[in-house]
């Protein structure tokens, strides 16, 4: 309960948090916004490193490499384009 | 310690992730949240895989190799491409949550009696939510990428059939059903089963959830889809009490939450409308009433002529624009009336481009200034006094009959006011009527003069008029 109580608590209140934040991003960066909130939920990436690198069977570590690729995709291609788009973004 | 460490580093990178969103509210900072993401994901990552449960390294190894020599590549798309990349990367997440559920649950499955314990009915609940919503949003994301960048074996087309709503919903109701019952009797001898079922009937019901969905409602369904892989995320916090994993996830749900309703709201849309509506499904245009009117046609000279004599010129820039790839032109355009102390500003539209924000990036690319892009609910106070609009690409958002023709599609959806500028000039490929299938009186009305052609030829020629004003 305990567990539950405090996860819940957790999920309430970085939501709140999150729709703070977010409402206040320049309406110019919304595309950058969203690969740059997708590679930070790429921190999924800590989930699989312990699937894959924990002593499980075979068969699991192997799901987990798999989500660790994905993830870890996500992470170099999403703070990378995100960078590249806000590069382009000039004054004058 | 080491657990300490773990905790600690957990708490920092969540610290950076907010820090990261919030230097999003700037242009000027925005790049310092990048910054801030890459060293809090870092953190995270070494404090993870130092633990000392984590006995495995070459897969991890492997793993992450793996994911940079795929990540560069898939960074350096063009950026006319980055809405596909951004839904290839929300399935990406929606699998890896959907695969590591798969792996934590079959664990618990066959794990020593004293596991079972750690499946109480709320981190059964988490994982059944996790599985759903990790591989709805593969397969769906999966799809929209695919329709994005038009690939041959997915209909760019809605595909509609009669009682596709029951047989959605139906699906998606057994998949819920079976999870009801695995919370009750998470390790039943039929358990492992009902779980892989759950999995299959998430994503057959991420593919039934796309297909009736079309081109023009991307920018919200990528907005959903982004929301539904922070909740995966978050889901799967949950299943492994994982605060970092759980802030993170509702991030990036919240973000897709924002998103999504600027989207709706933007064209005028509920979102059970966009998810259920089966949109896209080109009503009859009902718009025949009064007699025909026909478009009068501007030559470049012409063009260039009002252009020179204006004061306040508003380029509003369409989709159709980019595909043209006249970006280039039209800020050679910009530079041309600029020189001649015109003054030029950009109208975008939330909706402009195929994701949220595509049209303010497409002209970045192109050097066009930030301060000259304005949105929508800020151009339209200014367009009566505007001398020329130069509508380059775009339609259905400037097409007045949003305003009142209550049986078209586009009925209610806020408009950029190109009509009410003294002068309209519209750049048009063909004469044929745009997405919505909708005519579009603007091109008719008694001040607005149309280009015909290739929006970059027409550009090109418009800036060759000013006595190569343009550079380059």
């Amino acid at each position: 309960m305990t567990d539950l109580g405090s996860m819940l608590f957790v999920f309430v209140l970085a939501t709140f948090i999150g729709l703070g934040v977010i409402r206040r991003v320049s309406r110019l960066l919304y595309t950058p916004l969203m690969s740059l909130t997708n590679a930070i939920s790429a921190i999924a990436v800590v989930g699989s490193i312990v699937v894959t690198g924990a002593d499980h069977p075979l068969t699991i570590r192997i799901l987990g490499a798999v989500a660790l690729f994905a993830s870890m995709t996500n992470i170099v291609s999403g703070f990378m384009i995100t960078d590249r788009m806000l590069k382009m973004f000039k004054k004058q | 310690m080491i657990h300490l460490l773990g905790e600690l580093s957990a708490v920092l990178a969540t610290a950076l992730f907010i820090f990261a969103l919030y230097w999003m509210n700037d242009p000027k900072t925005a790049r310092r949240g990048v910054i801030a993401g890459v060293t809090g994901m870092t953190v995270a990552v070494v404090a993870t895989w130092i633990q000392p449960e984590i006995v495995h390294h070459g897969w991890i190894v492997l793993a992450i190799l793996a994911g940079f020599l795929v990540g560069v590549p898939l960074s350096q798309v063009p950026l006319t491409a980055v809405p596909q990349r951004t839904a290839l990367s929300h399935a990406f997440g929606g699998l890896a949550a959907g695969l590591v559920g798969t792996a934590e649950y079959f664990l618990w499955l066959g794990g020593p009696a004293t596991a079972a314990v750690q499946l109480t009915p709320f981190r059964m609940s988490a994982l059944v939510a996790e599985v759903i919503l990790g591989f709805l949003t593969f397969t769906g994301s999966l799809m929209a990428a695919g329709k994005l960048q038009e690939v041959r074996w997915i209909p760019q087309r809605p595909v509609t059939y009669p009682g596709q709503n029951v047989v959605n919903i139906g699906v998606l109701a057994i998949a819920v059903a079976l999870g009801v019952l695995l919370v009750l009797n998470p390790g039943a001898p039929w358990a492992g089963r009902a779980f892989l079922a759950i999995a299959g009937l998430a994503l057959i019901f991420g593919v039934l959830l796309i297909i009736p969905i079309g081109g023009a409602d991307m920018p919200t369904v990528i907005s959903i889809l982004n929301a539904y892989a922070g909740l995966a995320a978050v889901a799967m916090g949950f299943v492994l009490n994982n605060k970092l994993l759980v802030t993170a996830g509702a991030l990036d749900g919240s973000s897709g939450l924002i998103l999504s309703i600027i989207m709706c709201r933007a064209m005028n849309r509920s979102f059970t409308n966009v998810l259920f509506g089966a949109f896209g499904k080109a009503q009859p245009a009902a718009l025949a009433a009064g007699e025909q009117k026909v478009w009068k046609q501007e030559t470049v000279e012409g063009a260039s002529q009002l252009l020179e004599q204006a004061r306040t010129v508003v380029i509003i820039p369409g989709y159709g624009m980019a595909v043209a790839q006249a970006q280039h032109k039209v800020r050679e355009l910009y530079d041309a009336l600029t020189k001649r102390g015109v003054s030029v500003k950009f109208a975008i539209h939330p909706v402009a481009g195929r994701m949220p924000g595509h049209m303010n990036v497409l002209l970045a690319e192109a050097n066009i200034p930030y301060s000259a892009l304005v949105e929508m609910d800020e151009i339209n106070p200014e367009m009566p006094q505007t001398d020329v609009a130069l509508v380059v690409g775009a339609n259905d958002v400037v097409n007045p009959a949003a305003r009142y023709a209550k049986a078209t599609p586009i009925y209610g959806m806020p408009i950029i006011d190109a009509d009410k500028a003294k002068t309209v000039l519209a750049v048009k490929r063909s004469k044929n009527p745009g997405f919505a299938g909708i005519d579009n009186e603007l091109y008719v009305q008694d001040n607005t003069w149309m280009l015909f052609g290739d929006a970059k030829a027409v550009l090109g020629d418009l800036v060759k008029q000013f006595g190569g004003g343009g550079i380059h």
